[in-house]
Parts: structure tokens; sequence; C-alpha cells
């Protein structure tokens, strides 16, 4: 049980990347690499965040939308599935805002660490797609969280790891067009190929 | 609303401000669905009508949204409007809805839904806002179809599925480039466009900021 869990883990952070193998959150992936220190604390805002909401929408997947989920209230041939993408935009943005006001009032020095980038994630491609992964393989709950927080790491992983090429890149002379976002776009490129070699680990 | 101004509003994302190239926008959902065109123009119309149609019902209701609340009131008129697209492309086209799997769902956290929303429809009126939906969706569309094309054209020799090259599996001479069907072509791909429409269009151009010292040779005494 516990090996399953495990390779779970790996596969999220590593063979699946979010960032590099499914594209995902990739606009706050390239706007905000530029600088190690923001990088990591988007990181561990995001490992908060994806950690709370994939098990959540799990929870009420599970108990309230899935087929035939609402038995226990009498109505058997219900399906409300129809509803989830709603539903989890909704959590993502709810749970956000909760995170944020018990940081600022439990953690104030976590919270100015994080500053703005905790709002941000809400649009982050990343959450959502995590809880939709989650859906479409049909994770328990225990599962659920072990790949929300899996994603999370994988993520941040990735964006440290760019941040810091990224700010040797500063110094070196690119051609003029390819300044900025274009070797920034061939960069990502480049891990990705990089990360492509964990594909062939099957645990 | 003059004639050119709606023509402006239309075609101006396309090259001169690509929500992709120049606004970084809504990469995350675009990369996943370019390994072949018919995908890439599945998710075109979808984010075409949710982008046009979102853009004119917020523009239609915001001077009655308090800005406090705008963002969820703009995320829950996205969302809805996403489920319908997920709901009408499950029930005419099964087969490309279970291809695209999740990213038709991510359209929400397009940021080029929401950015349109947010700079834009605040500002001008149901009609402008609208067209600009549309314009800044095959702004959008624009760039997945050329990376698309790329990817089906050089990855698999074929185009919309019907093969154009030969490749040598089928007793052809095409020897089909497996790399661009991963995706690290896609990033290399966006990279090198960005590159040529820099180049064309110079004041796209970012800024240097840090520029190398003149290399200085001196003579040894």
């Amino acid at each position: 049980m516990l090996e399953h869990y495990i390779s779970l883990f790996v596969k999220a952070v590593f063979v699946e990347n979010m960032a590099l193998a499914f594209f995902l959150g990739m606009c706050t992936f390239l706007a905000l690499s530029k600088k190690i220190d923001a990088a990591l604390g988007l990181g561990i805002a995001v490992i908060v965040v994806l950690g709370i909401t994939v098990p959540v929408n799990n929870l009420i997947y599970t108990s309230l939308l899935k087929d035939g989920a609402l038995a226990w209230a009498g109505y058997p041939e219900v399906d409300l599935s129809f509803l989830g993408l709603l539903t989890y935009i909704g959590v993502i943005a709810a749970l956000v805002q909760i995170l944020e006001m018990v940081l600022d009032k439990y953690f104030p020095d976590l919270y100015n660490a994080l500053g703005v980038f905790l709002p941000l994630i809400t649009v982050n491609c990343a959450i959502m797609g995590a809880s939709l992964f989650m859906v479409e393989r049909d994770y328990t709950f225990g599962e659920s969280a072990v790949y929300g927080v899996g994603a999370g790491v994988g993520w941040a992983l990735a964006i440290v790891a760019l941040a810091g090429i990224r700010e040797k890149l500063k110094y070196s002379d690119v051609p003029e067009g390819l300044r900025g976002l274009g070797i920034t776009f061939i960069t990502v490129g480049l891990m990705s190929l990089g990360f492509m070699s964990f594909s062939g680990i099957s645990l | 609303m003059s004639d050119t101004s709606i023509k402006k509003v239309l075609l101006d994302p396309i090259a001169t401000n690509n929500p992709i190239a120049l606004q970084i926008l809504g990469i995350c959902s675009a990369l996943a669905v370019t390994t072949s065109l018919k995908l890439s123009i599945v998710m075109t119309i979808a984010v075409c009508l949710v982008t046009a149609f979102s853009s004119m019902s917020v523009s239609m209701i915001r001077n009655h949204i308090p800005s406090s609340i705008r963002i969820i009131v703009q995320m829950t008129i996205i969302a809805s409007l996403v489920i319908v697209v997920d709901q009408l492309l499950r029930a005419f086209a099964y087969d490309l809805s279970k291809q695209l799997s999740v990213f038709v769902g991510l359209i929400i956290t397009n940021c080029i839904v929401m950015g349109r929303a947010e700079a834009f429809a605040m500002k001008n009126g149901p009609g402008m806002s609208f067209v600009d939906g549309i314009g800044n969706g095959l702004g959008y569309g624009a760039m997945l179809i050329a990376v698309a094309f790329v990817r089906e054209f050089l990855g698999s020799g074929s185009l919309f599925g019907v093969e154009i090259l030969t490749t040598v599996n089928n007793g052809g001479w095409y020897q089909p480039n497996g790399l661009l069907l991963l995706p690290p072509s896609a990033f290399f791909i966006i990279g090198l466009i960005i590159w040529g429409l820099r180049a064309w269009k110079t004041e796209q151009k970012e800024p240097v900021d840090f520029k190398m010292k003149a290399h200085v040779t001196r003579e040894a005494f």
C-alpha cells in the first residue's frame, strides 16, 4: 500500500511533471521565473494549495457530484457531474481566499513572503488541471492527497530550476529578437527534454 | 464606433498584439493540444466562442458588478460558458472531447479569457467586447494552428490525419521526426515563431537588462 503511494508520488513529481510534461501553469511559470526567491515562494504556495484543493475536490466529487453519489439523500439516479467545472473553480477560489486569511492571521511572515502570489494561484491552470486529472483517473481520497502534493512539488521544482537558469541567462549574449520570452521558451523546451528521460521509468 | 476601429480591434491581436507571443497569456492549455491540426482547430473554435461570449456578458453587466467581487462574477460566467462548450463537444464529437481530455475544462483558467474580460470588457461596450473576444481567440488560434501544422506535418507526415508524406512504415520514403510529437518541440517552435515575429515587428523586442562590455585587447607592454 505504502509502495503504491510512493510510486504515485514519484510519478507525479517527475514522470508526469505538471509544468514540463503537461504545460500546465505556464503563464505564471514564464512570467514569474526571473528571480529564484520569488519562484521559491510561488512554488511553496502552489504545493500548499494543491495539497489541499485536490483532496477537497475529491471529497466533493465522490460524495455529491458523481453519478449516483446522491444515493444517501434519496436521489440515486441524479448525475451532477456536469457541474464539476463550476464547483472545482469555486472551491479553489474559496480555499485560496481562506488560506490567505489564515496565513495573514497566524503566519504573517509566510504571508508577507508569498505576497501577491497567493491570489494569482486561483487562475493557475496547474491547480485546476490537477483536480481534473484526479476526476479523470478516478483517484481515491488517499491517492488524491498524495497526487496533489506530488504535482505541487513537481511544479515547484520546475519553476525554481527555470528561475536558476534565467538568472544566469541574463548575462549571456542572446540574438536580439530571441531575447526575453523567446529564449525562455527554448530553455523550457530543453528542460522538458531532460525531464522526458524520466518517462521510461515504470513504477 | 467607426469601421476602422472594429477592424483594428479584430485584427490587432493576430500579429501586432498576439496574446501568446506578446501578452504571455493562455500558453497553458495551448501546447498540449497541438499534436494534431484537427484538435487545434476545435480548441480554437472553443476558445473563440468562450472569449467572445464571456467578454460580451461581462461587458453588459460591467456597470452593476461591485469591483470587490468582479473576479468571482467573471469566473462564474466563464465557467458556465465552458460547461456549455464541454457538454456540446461530448454530445456531438465524443471522440474529440476524449482526446482533448482535461484541456477543454482548462479554458476556464486560460488567462486569455480572464485577461480580456478584465482588461477590455470592463471598459468597453458589449459589441466591441464581442469583437475583441473573437480577435483574441483568433490570435490564439493562429499560433495554435501554426504550431500544429509544423508538428503534425513533420511529426507524422500528415495533415488533418490525411497522409501527405508517405512514411517509412507505410513503404514510403519519409522518416517521421518523432521528437515533434513530444512536448519539448512545442516550446522550440513557439520560441522560433516569437523570434520570427520580433524580427518582423521590431518594436516588440524586449530591452536588455545586462549589457556586455566591449572586448578590449591590450598590447603586452
